[in-house]
């Protein structure tokens, strides 16, 4: 057999805002990289991304006296306490400077007015005057769960626009680019990571790529939820699914699962939380304003996990809008203006004519929560690098780093992608040139001849086996029904066993398909057991979280426990083993201490513990659990 | 948008080629599927796909329109599938791969590789004048410059306008309107430090905007509604007055 096995300095496993981020700054500093990417990178889903991207900026009239204190503030609120703050405060203080780069790249944020301007807050029309010396400065639109007016923005493309301009520095900077190439499996030995195996997605073929560092950057999973997410078909979760398949290193908060408020009925499409944060309502079939006595401060601006749980409570008390489909509620854009929408909510009104034939200035748009982001994935420290294996590190939404803890709020992911891109890919920059790797090519030629003999078996079964369409069909249903908003002990119990019969229904898989090539229905099928390993340990860590916190709520539970829970689910998936291992540790050094959100329940179980207890603590436990020592410590 | 219409049986004939099967050689497929109501060609292909032929090859991402991914000729046309509703189309819908791209598999086609290679010919990014400094503030544009900017950035390179074009079908040189669109994009954007004389190089020739022989079809056809008219429009211009200079 020959193995067909190329090298490079940093294999970047994902071509979206995060894993592009991070490639430009090693490859500007002189390294050889290579992106491995489902797609062209510029059709990865950080280009559906709409709204805005957080950064304390403080540029606009609503913004005034915004600072990265206060978006760290914001941020540690809408984690439910879940973040790791220390990486949250780098976060928030390195946002500004990674907008203003992405303006240096080319993205045309929108940009501030000097002068009178109309905008619609808590359900009024108000004017403001913006000041004549901040014109031509990055605007800023409101959104979910802050304190001010953040979110920077380019209409309700930002995505698509950061995505184009980091990518045309990737093309700038001569980055090679193998797309239709999928990552199946990560090459490493003895608590090493040497690289990954790709699968070409044009002919099949399985080749090695060793590298000096690995990065992981391939987005969230929310296809676990089969169609019931607003995630693009490629969001698989493969990246978290070949770091876990090494049976060394932890996921992070798999049952940390974010449902976004307004996805259209019943697509599942993505309408940005910016139609609520320039002043758009939720209305139920009565068309009252029900977020008004349900979050009297925050009213359709809470944060997504509390907004998500109004709703479905609404729809579950007889006030959604009956369908075939099940029920839904409003989104009432149409006060804004048809100018407004064509402009500054662009891609809404597409959607909304394309998907649902119908005009946002005068219909209202049939929405519902919806799965969305994942904030758990590889668990990292704030260099980025995975817990206990060396050389592999991840970022971006396929990462647990960990500033979202069990609830992020909309527009710091975006944020995150370019912040953490650019700080880990500094950090792996100037590691690199430092340390030499020793890569084996036996441990390659195996890993290649793994993943040939996985194919080949899957070509070979015959017989009345189970379809990986009909294993996939079953998953999302077990998953949205009972791993969804609403969770009980009872029915998470139920989805694990389920889980753990289809996943070995996965074993059992027969193609009706041999053709040679990428063989679409080969394709998935390699991927289907995956899935149900993320499924699997979703639910359980959803299962033994007995608390309420963030987006994980349970009804027979409905406390944040900060006594008992005040950690980070972490799981593992040993090698030959058929069950995974839970275990937990601190959530890291606490500087605010737990509290009210300022939206949603303001009630829970305290802390027993002292802070500083607490944080004493964190250090070993971390390390105990794999953590890979940063500097300063080295 | 009439979504919910009569239960038609729908027929589709499929173009069928898998370069990487020995035994396969071009030829329509021919199948049959219940419509549904709201049933766009990513639910159709989908149920094509899992329940009749599983080697089916064909591209979908976001499914909304803004990935670029699933550009296919629809009864001819070239569209976005996941935003082309069945509803809109006759009982008998016929689709074939984008011409000008190299051919993955049936309606799978190559379109990554093209656009990074108009991307590399025509330098589609920033020229900037100095290198970021992380303690500035961000440089200051009027908003209706960068809206401007925005209207000509939002083409999410779908390749549609491209297989439209009667140019870019028959010459492998030309940027094509895409290509043409994201030359004016940043042309127009004042941090490009690019001057007239560059642009001029770049655009006035055959196989830049005087390649275009202003049929069109790619305006008509763009998903994503950008004013190709206006970008060409102001490309000749541009290119005009710095030869008139």
């Amino acid at each position: 057999m020959i193995v067909r096995i190329s090298s490079t300095d940093v294999l970047v496993i994902g071509g979206g805002l995060a894993g592009e981020r991070c490639a430009i700054e090693a490859a500007a500093a002189g390294h050889d990289v290579l992106i491995l990417s489902l797609v062209p990178p510029r059709r990865s889903h950080s280009c559906a991304a709409q709204g805005g991207m957080q950064a304390a900026l403080g540029n606009c009239v609503k913004a005034e006296g915004d600072s990265p204190d206060v978006h760290y503030l914001d941020t540690v609120r809408g984690s439910d306490w879940g973040a790791d703050q220390e990486v949250a405060r780098i976060f928030a203080e390195e946002a500004p400077i990674a907008v203003r780069e992405l303006a240096h790249f080319g993205v045309p944020w929108t940009r501030v007015k000097g002068g009178p301007n109309s905008y619609f807050i808590r359900g009024e029309r108000v004017e403001i005057n913006e000041a004549l010396e901040n014109d031509g400065l990055i605007m800023h639109r409101d959104f979910g769960g802050t304190a001010k007016w953040r979110a920077c923005y380019a209409g309700a493309g930002t995505g698509h626009s950061a995505l184009y301009a980091v990518d045309s520095e990737v093309v700038r900077l001569g980055v090679t680019v193998r797309d239709r190439a999928e990552a199946v499996e990560l090459i490493h030995e003895n608590g090493r990571c040497y690289g990954a195996v790709s699968r070409c997605l044009r002919t099949g073929q399985h080749s090695a790529i060793l590298a000096k560092a690995t990065v992981i950057a391939t987005g969230g999973h929310g296809r676990i939820y089969g169609q019931y997410t607003t995630n693009a078909t490629i969001n698989e979760g493969m990246g978290a699914a070949i770091a876990l398949n090494t049976g060394v290193v932890p996921l992070g908060n798999m049952e940390a699962v974010q449902f976004h408020p307004t996805a259209l009925s019943p697509s599942g499409i993505l309408v940005t939380e910016g139609c609520r944060g320039d002043g758009g309502f939720l209305l139920d079939k009565e068309l009252n304003r029900f977020m008004v006595e349900a979050e009297p401060e925050k009213q359709e601006l809470a944060s997504r996990d509390v907004v998500s749980r109004h709703m479905a409570r609404r729809m579950r008390d007889g006030h959604g809008v009956e369908t075939e489909h099940g029920p839904h509620l409003w989104l009432d854009i149409r006060h804004l203006g048809e100018e407004h929408l064509k402009t500054k909510l662009r891609e809404v009104w597409d959607i909304c004519q394309d998907f649902v034939g119908l005009n946002p200035a005068t219909d209202l748009i049939p929405v519902r929560p919806t799965q969305h982001y994942s904030m758990g994935g590889v668990r990292v420290n704030k260099e980025g690098e995975a817990y206990n294996l060396a050389g592999l590190v991840a970022v971006g939404e396929a990462s647990c780093w960990d500033m979202h803890g069990f609830n992020r709020l909309g527009g710091n992911s975006l944020a995150e992608t370019i912040v953490s891109g650019r700080l880990i890919g500094r950090h792996i920059a100037k590691t690199i040139r430092t340390g030499g790797v020793d890569i084996d090519t036996r441990v390659a030629n195996e890993a290649v001849k793994n993943a040939e003999e996985r194919a080949a078996r899957l070509l070979a079964a015959e017989g009345p086996g189970p379809g990986a369409y009909e294993i996939r069909d079953a998953m999302a249903e077990v998953m949205i029904s009972r791993v969804g908003i609403f969770r009980t002990g009872e029915e998470l119990a139920l989805a694990v066993n389920e889980l753990k019969e289809l996943l070995a229904k996965c074993d059992k898989i027969v193609l009706r398909s041999k053709v040679p090539g990428m063989n679409p229905e080969l394709t998935f099928a390699l991927r289907i057991k995956n899935m149900v390993r993320l499924s699997l340990i979703t639910a359980m860590g959803a299962f033994a979280r007995t608390e309420s916190r963030g987006a994980h709520f349970r009804s027979d539970h409905p406390l944040r426990d900060d006594a008992k829970w005040l950690n980070r689910t972490l799981i593992r998936w040993p090698e030959s083993s058929d069950a995974p291992g839970i275990s937990y540790e601190p959530v890291g050094v606490l500087d605010v201490p737990p509290g009210h959100r300022g939206y949603g329940r303001d009630e829970r179980i305290e802390m027993e513990q002292s802070i500083e207890d607490y944080n004493q603590g964190v250090e070993q436990a971390q390390s105990e659990q794999g953590k890979l020592p940063t500097e300063g410590q080295q | 948008m009439s979504g919910n219409n009569a239960n038609r049986r729908l027929k589709f004939e499929i173009f069928r080629y898998n370069p990487q099967d020995p035994d396969s050689t071009p030829h329509m497929q021919n199948f049959e599927i219940d419509e549904l109501p709201y049933m766009s060609l990513f639910m159709a292909l989908n149920e094509i796909r899992e329940k009749h032929d599983p080697s089916l090859q064909f591209d979908f991402a976001c499914r909304s329109a803004i990935c670029g991914s699933c550009g296919m000729m629809v009864n001819g046309k070239p569209s976005l599938g996941c935003r082309t509703q069945t509803s809109d189309l006759p009982e008998l819908i016929r689709l074939h791969p984008l011409p000008v791209f190299k051919l993955v598999g049936d309606l799978s086609v190559d379109t990554g590789i093209w656009f990074r290679e108009m991307a590399e010919k025509s330098e589609a990014w920033i020229h900037a004048k100095e290198a970021f400094d992380p303690a500035a503030q961000e440089d200051r544009m009027d908003d209706e410059t960068a809206q401007k900017i925005y209207d000509s950035d939002r083409c999410i390179e779908c390749g549609c306008c491209v297989a439209s074009c009667g140019v870019a079908n028959v010459s492998g040189e030309f940027a094509g309107p895409a290509g043409l669109n994201r030359m004016a994009r940043f042309s127009m954007d004042p941090r490009d430090t690019r001057d007239d004389a560059d642009w001029f190089e770049l655009i006035s020739n055959e196989h830049g905007v005087f390649g275009c022989i202003g049929m069109m079809a790619c305006h008509d056809i763009c998903p994503k509604e950008l004013p190709l008219l206006e970008v060409y429009a102001y490309l000749r211009r541009k290119a005009l007055t710095t030869a008139l200079k």
